[in-house]
């Protein structure tokens, strides 16, 4: 369907190391999967982040924020660089030496994972960057893949005796007034007018909540009114389109940061979204916006305004009864399921159109997701117990719904926090929804699997093919990696080579499979792939 | 044997039977039942996996900006 990606900040939380530096729990976090993967595969697979093409301070609307105007947590196209003294006070200097350094001396905090995905400190948690994935079942596969992946971490550390046991949460609020994210990122033709997308998506992103949230209890930023509310995220935004990502977060991010051939690509950096862990919400999520996406690219999106768009996202967010109307600028007054349908309306005829959603000649994701989105939006309206398997906002709401009758608890009572707050957790033993998936609660897009193997091996339809087979094949000899290059170190030539990956859809498992089972060996994978060495004959 | 249950001491579940109406429950009646037990059900499990002192762990859950 379209080229995508999943960012996951995840909470982490020592409860017996209340103190904890959380940039130094989140390096430990990296390190604990490093010494897993070691284990795995032969060699390590894992390789350092190459930062050679990031540009956090480009804008979409066509202009580069000055380095000193920037917040300093905009600067995220530097390696973080830990003092000694937090260092010092999170690890012993002793285990420091042992193993809290790779073998070029400085601690890890960034890894390319054999899955084409990233794993890093990001300011003060441990990110998950899925691989690039071309449609929303296999975003749900690879995003799920992280969890498991945070999840390995978390029982390797708490199989330390020296370490405290650290707890990772896929939420987006501590509820005390702080906020981290979960993004998704979006391939688009650069040709498309960035205000065609602010005006399209807008709308979409106001009311898109109703399907994914995740839901929240409290409203306000620091959750000083009780209550319960639909999106983790709503409340923490201030603007309707900017460049920042963690202060005056904006509806719609401008970070014009390719990764990818910048005249013909734009990625869209999406930081709206709540981290979900219901499967069928994720699939929505990312499949209704590439959706929504076309429409815009086809010059279709519905001509709809929204009044003054961050209110009404705030509004939306705060109406659990999915009644309360917004304004549009044309004087109609609609709800967010109203909006929503609008929405699957031109995406329904855009789809038949251009043959995209067809049951049987269609490219095998459209029509299953249109048919999704219906029946979502249908039960929304007429049938919750039904939309509870999926609507992630819905399935928590019924816990604590629960909760409440049987104990006559008000949403103000710690008990319900605590339901919200152990929603996320990461360990199926603890994680609330984990538990409302092993009864047959939650539906499934992707089986435990799919999702196992999403966390070894990378999509075979993108680039990610690339980066993770040269990381799970190559790893001693590469040493380092980005979204759009892989970088080898072979002995016997005398400098770095940098193999440049700045076409998303290419490196696939059908360009590139035959020449990782040609060769064992990165020097003469290199010399073919570079043109040194002709391919063989076809067979 | 028989008599000497009727002597018994009545249980609290046949006090419960003794106050449910004469008449059967409608279909819906037992569909929603049948839920509510879930419920119970999901809830009793889960009071055994949350934390103790939700009081204090939420409060201890604090967090640094992220993006």
């Amino acid at each position: 369907m379209r080229v995508m990606g999943s960012e996951t900040e995840y909470g982490i939380h020592a409860p017996s190391a209340p103190g904890a530096n959380a940039t130094m729990m989140s390096a430990r976090v990296i390190q604990a999967y490093a010494q897993l993967t070691r284990q795995r595969a032969a060699g390590g697979a894992e390789t350092r982040w190459d930062y050679t093409d990031e540009e956090p301070l480009h804008d979409a609307r066509g202009w580069t924020l000055e380095r000193n105007q920037a917040d300093p947590s905009q600067l995220t196209d530097q390696p973080p660089v830990l003092d000694a003294e937090a260092v010092a006070l999170a690890y012993g200097r002793e285990e420091l030496e042992q193993d809290g350094e790779d073998e070029s001396g400085s601690l890890l905090m960034n890894m390319v994972l054999g899955n084409g995905a990233r794993l890093y400190v990001d300011h003060a948690h441990p990110e998950y960057s899925s691989p690039e994935v071309t449609n929303p079942r296999d975003a749900v596969a690879w995003d799920a893949a992280g969890d498991v992946v945070a999840l390995s971490a978390v029982r390797r550390m708490a199989a330390d005796p020296q370490l405290p046991p650290v707890n990772l949460y896929k939420n987006n609020t501590d509820n005390k007034s702080v906020s981290y994210g979960s993004h998704e990122n979006y391939l688009m033709p650069r040709a498309v007018p960035f205000g065609d997308i602010v005006r399209g998506l807008t709308p979409f992103f106001i009311t898109r909540q109703i399907m994914c949230g995740a839901g929240r209890v409290g409203l306000g930023q620091d959750s000083s009114r009780p209550g319960y509310q639909i999106s983790q995220r709503a409340d923490f935004f201030e603007a309707e389109v900017g460049l920042e990502t963690t202060i005056r977060r904006p509806i719609i991010n401008t970070r014009d940061e390719p990764h990818a051939t910048a005249d013909k690509y734009r990625r869209l950096h999406v930081i709206i979204g709540d981290a979900n862990l219901s499967q069928a919400a994720n699939y929505l999520k990312f499949g209704t916006t590439a959706i929504v996406l076309s429409l815009i690219e086809a010059g279709l999106a519905p001509r709809v305004e929204v009044h003054e768009p961050v209110a009404a996202l705030q509004a939306v967010s705060h109406d659990t009864s999915l009644t309360a109307t917004l304004r549009l600028l044309d004087g109609r007054r609609v709800t967010a399921l109203d909006l929503q349908w609008i929405y699957h309306e031109a995406a329904a005829k855009l789809a038949q159109d251009t043959g995209v959603g067809d049951a049987v000649d269609g490219d095998g994701h459209t029509h299953a997701l249109l048919d999704r989105w219906a029946a979502t939006l249908t039960d929304l309206d007429s049938n919750r117990t039904a939309a509870a398997s999926s609507v992630e906002w819905l399935a928590k709401l019924s816990l604590l719904e629960g909760y409440r009758q049987r104990d006559g608890l008000e949403w103000n009572d710690a008990r319900l926090g605590l339901v919200d707050l152990q929603w996320a957790d990461v360990r199926p033993e603890k994680g609330l929804y984990h538990r409302m998936l092993a009864r047959g609660r939650m539906e499934r897009i992707v089986d435990d699997e799919t999702i196992a193997r999403a966390m070894t091996e990378p999509p075979s339809d993108t680039r990610a093919f690339f980066r993770g087979h040269c990381v799970s094949s190559f790893s001693k000899d590469v040493v380092g990696a980005s979204w759009d290059s892989v970088i080898f170190d072979v002995p016997g030539h005398g400098r770095l080579q940098r193999v440049p990956t700045r076409e998303p859809l290419r490196g696939t498992e059908a360009l590139t499979g035959g020449l990782f089972a040609r060769h064992k060996d990165a020097g003469s994978f290199l010399a073919e792939l570079l043109g040194q060495t002709p391919p063989p004959p076809p067979a | 044997m028989a008599g000497q249950e009727q002597q018994q001491p009545q249980s609290r579940e046949s006090e419960i039977e003794d106050d449910a109406p004469a008449t059967p429950p409608a279909a819906g009646d037992a569909q929603a039942s049948a839920a509510t037990q879930g419920v119970d059900d999901l809830l009793d499990e889960i009071d055994g996996v949350l934390e103790s002192n939700a009081e204090e762990f939420v409060r201890a859950f604090v967090q640094k900006g992220g993006q």
